[in-house]
């Protein structure tokens, strides 16, 4: 078994762009749940839109901030088209609702009337539209060597998606900061306690979660953008298997911290990979086929996500007393 | 809203139980007003006309007209599922009549929705108590206060933008804390306080926001005894600052007690209104209790006469003390 | 969470059911046909099935003139690709196929992505269309991968599995996209209804237990996934006959039913864990049950039964004898259901517990048995489903419950969530437009139609269509 390789993998896992993608969703995923209480069942039908959006207007020729802009309009737009008629019902509603939603995005993005504008299931080949974000890179083309990690600069899976993408991740878990210490954040985490409460204090608890909702969905667009950055646009990708991803990454960090996202989302990605590859040198094949080893690390994951839940609701971070998963 | 009150204005810090002026002044305007279901009242600060609730074939509410006295304690009574709930509900906008209209101070809120209602200056609390559990008592009290800069998603970016206003809302909370005696309670979780202490923390919450209205459904309700008396000083200490105070009550001595007027529904109609005493005695209204329960103990005619009233007031008074400590020692959430 | 609202208070819901029923009927057969011209070439019906694909150069243009040879027990035919690098081929003759590409016809340059699946080998069912993909490009591809295959070897950035939810395989007797016609039309209202019934039997099962314990079970998909896989490996490893394996299928569904109850929901409802956190539970377990079924059977089409169903008409109507058998057996086990709910005594317990838990818990009712009950009754609901659901779609696969599931869900809501009847009710319109859909939009989007449906009735009648107005406070 080749321990040093592993551990350069496992260890890569900790500032890979994936990682840093899915501590973003997970960011605005907390905005929505943690934050608010609401139930956000489709946060990957957001960030595929915001694939979607930035890569078919790349394509279509425009600057690389107009086709952000574009990412985080329709993530925005399809918030409000989700919470007029959901945010004013229970809130199990909304859950079937956001997924139901997100399926819709990836079934008409994966379908053959749309193949000019989404390349139906095959998806957005990645060199389609990589060149202006790659084009905006202020390093020389060329790879780089920090250690034993060795990526390109610029070029797909490179150190400018990391650096670009940690440092959203850090502008994001600012703004959390700033969010849940002011008293737009205590609003909604009334409205997450009880929402009849906050309303009879004379709070618009309808728009408080429309803009938590949006809020939290343009995260997840932009968290889109960053994990397509270094692979294709393909929809089957982006199903409901990530949203399940990001929702065990929200609770193992912590829902309602600040932090709890990005320790989630790194501890995720570095023992699930620690998991498959240990497995894959250790395991012989006649015991396990490599694509079981891939099942068998789901299968972890779901088995995971089951016992945080009932035994830690407060995942790493969060605090006993204030967990967010409900009481009532 | 009452803006007339001066900023940092501290009521006294133990609750007088009756005050002469306040109830005088009230039972002075209302002396002439005739005891009959609707009757039309000198300072009306609601008015209701013909408003129903239907849910399904049921029709929970059937009110053709209901004024309630500005600066007075009403008390709404009736038998269970006299729809006074749903009354309740149907005024501060948590629910839409199938039919009727009304008015607060003068202003049209039929459709208007319940943060508007609240936010025109008449709050609500609930019968079954709702503190925000996981949020402390001081952020409980916080999220009550009005016209909060800081709860605009943008200016909460820069905290330099609302940290005065939080100031001045956290100093007026404190002293509210202090008069409703949950002050040691500051920072603690509201989940961990008594039944009682949430129902206090509750009606704190909602006077932050300077109500001209309050309307508090069932306040006594799963109340420990030794509490009953702070609470009905605290309503009454309402009334002597000029806030009108609308309620729903089951324990017939309170109602008694502090009410200025009494509004009695059964099936959704108000079959009965005026003063307690002549309530109680109201043969309509002993009909629509026998009618329902017949245990309920409609007031012991005992405390009808002077005497007995100051009685009971000298008793309190000896209550304040056992209440208060009762009050800090009552522990653990249930 | 606080649970108000539409509740099952009466049985006047059974006729409501149908009215909906015939309503839902009217609306179809009044949405114009504006249907899209046919695909060249080939239209499924009942005694055609139809093998296509799109062939596209490394850089998303299209291959003209490429072709292919179809083989199989329908003989053996050509196909070329035409301007637009469509293909598309007749057989008159379910099975197995193999379509060869002549790599000698590619456009200059081009070359297969994965030249080891040339040739590919397809199930063709009569009445549906199958496609065939030869993706081109470099084989080492590293920016635009391919989702041909989600078991291909690990990426090493690992991605999310590719959900293939939406594509369990078209049903026998449905078609593509194609011109309108009364036959059609009939035809696919025929394929809504079977759809439609098949889903209500898992459906109700769902609705049982949010009624009684106010869980949203995510997990449900896999009963039915369950249903239909041990069907599959009694009739294909042990070699039972078909109704013995469909015995055995719903034994084992309300067994594991019992069980998951018993081991993981009773003790959760014991911890007082609240519904949101359980329902994040059953997310966890879909996740774990869905790709344990992957890890044992992999990621390919099982199929229950090989034989080529035998088709009947019915007036303008071609459905397989399967289809008819399937909803007898739903239709008798569905009014065994709507029975026991409305005549026996622990039947009317259930509704009891649905309608009010504390009441029924006061009233002598001992609630935890009635929920052990509906979570037995559930899960053997959604394995008899799983497994009449797989004999329709002509195969089953890990995931076909949980790309039910939110077709479940839909019909679910759209009945008003927590009643057994408006789940039934739900079904059969969630049915009727996910096949009679095809008359309309793309024939890869019809689950997206049902969901958008789902969305629209709770814009326009939140409490689901037999739900009442909910009292709040």
């Amino acid at each position: 078994m080749d321990w040093s390789r592993i551990l350069v993998n496992v260890a890569g896992e900790i500032f890979a762009p994936t990682t840093a993608a899915y501590a973003l969703a997970a960011i605005g995923l907390n905005v929505h749940f943690g934050l608010t209480g609401l139930l956000n069942m489709g946060q990957a039908g957001f960030m595929l839109l915001g694939a979607y959006g930035f890569a078919i207007s790349t394509i279509a020729g425009w600057p690389l901030w107009a086709a952000v802009l574009v990412a985080i309009a329709c993530a925005a737009a399809f918030g409000l088209l989700l919470g007029i008629p959901t945010l004013k019902l229970r809130g199990d509603y909304l859950a079937i609702v956001t997924i139901a939603a997100a399926e819709i995005v990836r079934l008409v993005g994966r379908s053959t009337a749309l193949t000019e504008l989404t390349g139906a299931s095959s998806g957005l080949r990645g060199n389609s539209y990589k060149d202006t974000f790659q084009d905006a890179s202020p390093f020389p083309d060329g790879t780089f060597a920090l250690g034993p990690f060795e990526y390109s600069m610029n070029a797909s899976n490179s150190w400018w998606v990391r650096i670009v993408g940690w440092a959203v991740v850090a502008l994001a878990c600012l703004l959390i900061w700033l969010l849940i210490r002011s008293p737009w954040g205590r609003v909604l985490k009334g409205i997450r306690e009880d929402e009849d409460a906050v309303r009879s204090l004379g709070k618009n608890v309808y728009s408080y979660k429309m803009q938590a909702l949006v809020l939290g969905g343009v995260i997840g667009a932009v968290a889109g953008i960053i994990y397509v950055l270094p692979r294709a646009v393909q929809p089957d990708s982006m199903g409901r298997p990530m949203t399940f991803f990001i929702w065990t990454i929200l609770l193992l960090g912590g829902a309602a911290t600040v932090f709890g996202p990005v320790l989630g989302s790194i501890i995720f990605w570095v023992s699930l990979m620690l998991i498959k590859s240990v497995m894959r040198a250790g395991v012989p094949e006649s015991v396990m086929r490599t694509e079981q080893i891939e099942q068998f690390g789901w299968i972890i994951v779901g088995v995971t996500l089951m016992l945080l839940v009932i035994f830690r609701p407060q995942g790493i971070l969060g605090d006993k007393k204030e967990l967010a998963i409900d009481v009532r | 809203m009452s803006a007339d009150l001066p900023r940092g204005h501290v009521p006294a810090a133990v609750p007088h139980a009756t005050t002469a002026s306040g109830r005088d002044r009230v039972t002075a305007d209302l002396a002439h007003v005739a005891h009959t279901p609707g009757v039309p009242k000198p300072d009306a600060i609601v008015v209701a006309d013909q408003v129903t609730r239907h849910f399904g074939g049921m029709t929970a509410v059937d009110v053709g007209h209901l004024e309630v006295q500005r600066g007075a304690i009403t008390a709404l009574i009736g038998p269970n599922g006299a729809g006074k709930t749903t009354l309740f509900n149907l005024l501060t906008g948590f629910d839409k009549p199938s039919t009727g209209t009304w008015s607060f101070e003068g202003r049209s809120l039929s459709g208007v929705s319940a943060a508007r209602v609240a936010r025109s200056g008449m709050v609500r609390t609930f019968q079954l108590t709702k503190a925000l559990s996981r949020m402390t008592v001081i952020e409980n009290m916080r999220l009550g206060a009005t016209r909060q800069p800081g709860e605009n998603l943008f200016t909460a970016l820069v905290p330099p933008l609302w940290k005065a206003r939080e100031q001045e809302i956290t100093e007026q909370a404190e002293e509210l804390l202090v008069r409703f005696k949950l002050d040691a309670k500051r920072d603690d979780y509201a989940g961990s306080l008594s039944g009682g202490q949430r129902k206090l923390l509750e009606m704190a919450r909602a006077l932050m926001s300077k109500p001209t209205m309050v309307m508090l459904d069932e306040p006594m309700a799963g109340v420990n005894p030794a509490l009953t008396q702070s609470l009905l000083g605290h309503i009454q200490a309402l009334r002597e600052e000029g806030t009108t105070v609308l309620f729903v009550e089951h324990d017939m001595h309170m109602v008694r007690h502090i009410s200025d007027w009494v509004v009695v529904m059964a099936e959704g109609k108000i079959v009965a209104e005026g003063p307690p005493e002549d309530v109680m005695a109201d043969q309509a209204v002993i009909d629509a209790y026998l009618g329902a329960h017949h245990d309920t103990d409609l007031g012991d005619d005992a405390l009808l006469d002077d005497g007995s009233i100051e009685q009971l007031e000298a008793e309190e008074q000896a209550n304040q003390a056992a209440a208060a400590a009762a009050a800090t020692t009552e522990e653990g959430p249930r | 969470m606080r649970r108000v609202a539409t509740r099952d208070r009466s049985t006047a819901g059974v006729p409501a059911a149908l009215g909906v029923l015939l309503l839902a009927v009217l609306f179809l057969l009044a949405v114009p046909g504006t249907a899209r011209a046919a695909v060249a070439g080939c239209v499924a019906d009942a005694a055609t099935g139809c093998i296509n694909g799109t062939i596209r150069t490394a850089d998303q243009q299209p291959a003209v003139g490429v072709v292919l040879d179809v083989e199989g027990p329908g003989g053996s035919t050509q196909a070329t690709t035409d301007a637009e690098g469509r293909w598309t081929a007749a057989v008159t003759e379910a099975g197995e196929y193999t379509v060869t590409l002549d790599e000698t016809t590619l456009p200059a340059g081009e070359s297969l992505r994965d030249p080891a699946q040339n040739p590919r080998t397809v199930t063709v069912a009569l009445g549906s269309s199958t496609g065939a993909l030869f993706p081109l490009g470099a084989p080492a591809d590293a920016g635009g991968g391919s989702d041909e295959d989600p078991d291909a070897a690990p990426d090493p950035e690992s991605t999310a599995p590719a959900d293939s939810a939406g594509e369990v395989g078209a049903p026998v007797g449905s078609s593509d996209t194609g011109s309108f016609s009364w036959g059609r039309l009939a035809q696919q209202a025929s394929s809504g209804l079977v759809f439609g019934v098949l889903l209500a039997l898992a459906s109700v099962g769902l609705s049982l237990i949010y009624g009684t314990t106010g869980l949203s079970n995510f997990a449900h998909g896999e009963q039915v996934t369950l249903g239909a896989i041990v069907a599959y490996l009694a009739v294909q490893s042990f070699g039972l006959p078909l109704l013995v394996a469909g015995v055995v299928a719903v034994v084992v569904g309300a067994a594991s039913g019992w069980l998951q109850d018993a081991g993981i929901w009773h003790p959760l409802r014991k911890r007082r864990v609240g519904t949101t956190q359980q329902m994040i539970v059953t997310i966890g377990l879909s996740m774990a049950l869905q790709y344990t079924y992957q890890f044992f059977f992999g990621g390919g089409a099982l199929r229950i039964v090989t034989t080529t169903p035998t088709m009947v008409t019915l007036g303008p109507v071609r459905i397989s004898a399967t289809s008819l058998w399937s909803l007898l057996i739903a239709a008798v086990v569905l009014a065994g259901v709507a029975y026991f709910l409305l005549g026996t005594r622990v039947g009317r317990a259930t509704r009891a517990v649905s309608d009010n838990p504390a009441l029924a818990a006061a009233s002598g009712i001992t609630v935890e048995r009635v929920v052990r009950l509906v979570w037995v009754l559930g899960a053997a609901l959604a394995a008899l489903g799983g497994v009449l659901m797989g004999l329709y779609l002509n195969a089953t696969s890990w995931n076909m419950g949980g790309a039910l599931l939110l077709l479940m869900f839909a019909a679910v809501t759209l009945g008003g969530l927590g009643q057994a009847f408006g789940a039934l009710a739900g079904s059969i319109v969630i049915g009727l437009v996910v096949e009679m859909s095809n008359l309309v939009i793309p024939s890869d989007m019809r689950y997206a139609g049902a969901l958008l449906i789902l969305i629209l009735v709770l814009l326009l009648r939140p409490q689901g269509i037999l739900g009442r107005a909910e009292r709040i406070g």
